[in-house]
């Protein structure tokens, strides 16, 4: 086992390296001058030398590449261009409220759509199966923006029982907060279960159909015992990896939801950040979110043996 | 209806009705997409127009269509980007091994490391937001997964007895690639090309609507329910029109989807 966690957390090391060095030529190939940006146009040709000299924009491409890497690796991720904001406080800020809302989502959903898909898998065919199938294919079809344009038509427009502008945050008062997170959950909700229901159910009928189940129900156990002590936990395996990537793209990703309930997330931040050209925010975001699906992703791997121990020994 | 046959024709079914709708946007549209007539703004559907009209009196059906064909446009001319290159890229690395794969694959590896909208987002702030800045950044972004599936099929089927008699009759190793290997792996490559249709729409869409996509005053499903966000209390059919197109075309394509994965993959059929 320690030798599986080990060798899973020591993979993790190149890909975490080869993303700082994709982010950081990413961001420099970006067109325009940073030094420029920030000065304006028209300016003294010393002063571009000093602010140039300042960010180390006048050493060669590989030695900047270690001074940035070693600043990030203390942490430091620079300062906002437009709001003079340290980024890293600010990624984190904006992260947990993401966090929250993802989260929370994710979790109701997999509650809903794990056994509804195993439901439908055994009992594949039937009047239940067909309308779980029919269900999550029109549910994953529905982009969230638009499901959340349509709730707050509905629920924040013509019914008037939600707010339809604003964010509370939850630690600030809970109650208010909840009301105002109940819409974009519900949202990722839906979509999500659309998604996971299906997944479920295809894993279960690829378990289903295996000999020791057939010899399980032979040796006369019944049905939910066949379930519970067979099938569940075998196929509970490929829609954990699949959570593991729902997770870690909408952890970077929501910035859709978060525009449309006007939530000051991640996702909103990516996108300002986009549209303000301010590069160190753009940066740190870049690289906060690929290291989250990175690391999030290698949890899942370190804790799919709890449902299939063979891996370990692969 | 069995889930089956379900998939097939009415996937098939939604799917033809926007290409048909896209190709019929291109030749026709009852009113100019582009035509600001502030007089009629935010005219509810009617006789005059079929599904209303926008805050600049633009005619929405008009701007359906003229969106059906960009998001078509965009999605084709995207996945076709991915596969093609994808496929290259997982054919030489799978068949060549040694450095090249490793260097392909970290490549590939590393883009795999972001969440594709994200590296989207990433490619489109350098390639700008224009029509072939969104393919390229989508077509990158959705590479790496042909690429790997591609390397996959390769590499088993570079042991088999027929690519080796292949390399022993002499032929050149492009050659082999390109009459032996590359056609023994579609099926999985088509069965991936299908279903990333529907995500690549889903994507340009969602970065239309964070205004990231083909700028306005071009028409995309997305950037119009953007637009229709501060009316959604006086004109609620602008933002509902734009949305129903995507789900619909999202319908068909996941079904459709479903339908060639059965077919193609006769171990996962009634999955």
């Amino acid at each position: 086992m320690i030798k599986f966690v080990l060798s899973r957390l020591l993979s993790a090391v190149p890909t975490l390296f080869l993303v700082s060095v994709a982010v950081f030529t990413l961001i420099r190939l970006i067109p325009g001058d940073p030094v420029a940006l920030m000065l304006g146009d028209n300016v003294d040709p010393q002063v571009y030398a000093a602010m140039s000299h300042q960010l180390g924009l006048d050493r060669p491409i590989p030695v900047q590449f270690v001074l940035w890497l070693k600043s990030l690796l203390s942490g430091d991720l620079g300062r906002s261009i437009t709001s003079d904001q340290e980024v890293l406080p600010l990624v984190l800020h904006r992260f947990a409220i993401s966090a929250q809302l993802v989260l929370v989502a994710v979790t109701i959903a997999t509650v809903f759509a794990v056994p509804l898909g195993m439901l439908a898998a055994w009992r594949q065919n039937s009047a239940f199966d067909l309308g779980v199938v029919v269900g999550g294919t029109i549910l994953m079809s529905i982009p969230t923006f638009w499901m959340g344009l349509m709730m707050l038509l509905f629920f924040g427009l013509q019914l008037g029982w939600l707010p339809v502008l604003g964010y509370v945050s939850l630690g600030e008062n809970f109650w208010d907060g909840a009301v105002y997170l109940l819409m974009p959950v519900a949202t990722l909700v839906l979509h999500e279960t659309g998604i996971l229901v299906r997944m479920a159910r295809a894993s279960t009928l690829d378990v289903l159909r295996l000999d020791y189940v057939t010899h399980a129900r032979a040796k006369g156990l019944s049905e939910g015992q066949v379930l519970r002590r067979h099938v569940a936990r075998n196929a509970f395996g490929p829609t954990w990896t699949l959570l593991g990537l729902i997770l870690g793209n909408l952890l970077g990703g929501v910035a859709v939801v978060e525009t449309v309930f006007t939530i000051p997330g991640l996702g909103r931040l990516i996108v300002e950040s986009i549209f303000g050209r301010d590069y160190p925010v753009l940066q740190g975001c870049l690289l906060f979110v690929a290291i989250t699906y990175v690391v999030v992703n290698l949890i899942v791997d370190l804790c799919y043996p709890i449902f299939d121990p063979r891996v370990k020994s692969a | 209806m069995s889930i089956g046959k379900t998939n097939k024709y009415l996937g098939g079914l939604l799917v033809a009705f926007f290409l048909l709708a896209a190709f019929f946007g291109w030749v026709y549209t009852p009113f100019d997409p582009l035509a600001i007539n502030l007089r009629a703004k935010l005219e509810a559907p009617g006789s005059g127009h079929l599904l209303g009209t926008d805050e600049y009196g633009r005619d929405v059906i008009s701007r359906l269509l003229t969106a059906a064909r960009t998001s078509v446009s965009i999605s084709l001319l995207t996945v076709s980007f991915a596969v093609i290159f994808g496929t290259l890229l997982g054919s030489v690395s799978g068949y060549a091994r040694g450095w090249v794969d490793r260097l392909v694959m970290l490549f590939t590896d590393t883009l795999l490391a972001f969440p594709s909208i994200l590296l989207a987002l990433a490619l489109l702030s350098i390639l700008g937001a224009n029509m072939y800045g969104v393919v390229l950044a989508l077509g990158l972004a959705y590479m790496p997964t042909v690429t790997r599936v591609v390397r996959g099929a390769v590499m088993s089927l570079r042991e088999q007895q027929f690519i080796e008699a292949s390399r022993l009759m002499g032929h050149p190793v492009h050659y082999t690639l390109w009459a032996h290997v590359v056609p023994n792996c579609l099926a999985p490559v088509i069965v991936i090309a299908t279903s990333m249709f529907g995500s690549v729409l889903l994507t340009e869409s969602a970065l239309s609507f964070l205004g990231l996509g083909v700028p306005p005053p071009a028409p995309t499903w997305g950037n119009m329910l953007a637009g229709a966000r501060p009316y959604m209390a006086q004109a609620p059919w602008l933002g509902i029109f734009p949305g129903l197109c995507i789900a619909l075309t999202l319908l068909g394509i996941n079904l459709f989807g479903d339908y060639v994965r059965d077919r193609f993959d006769p171990r996962m059929r009634g999955l």
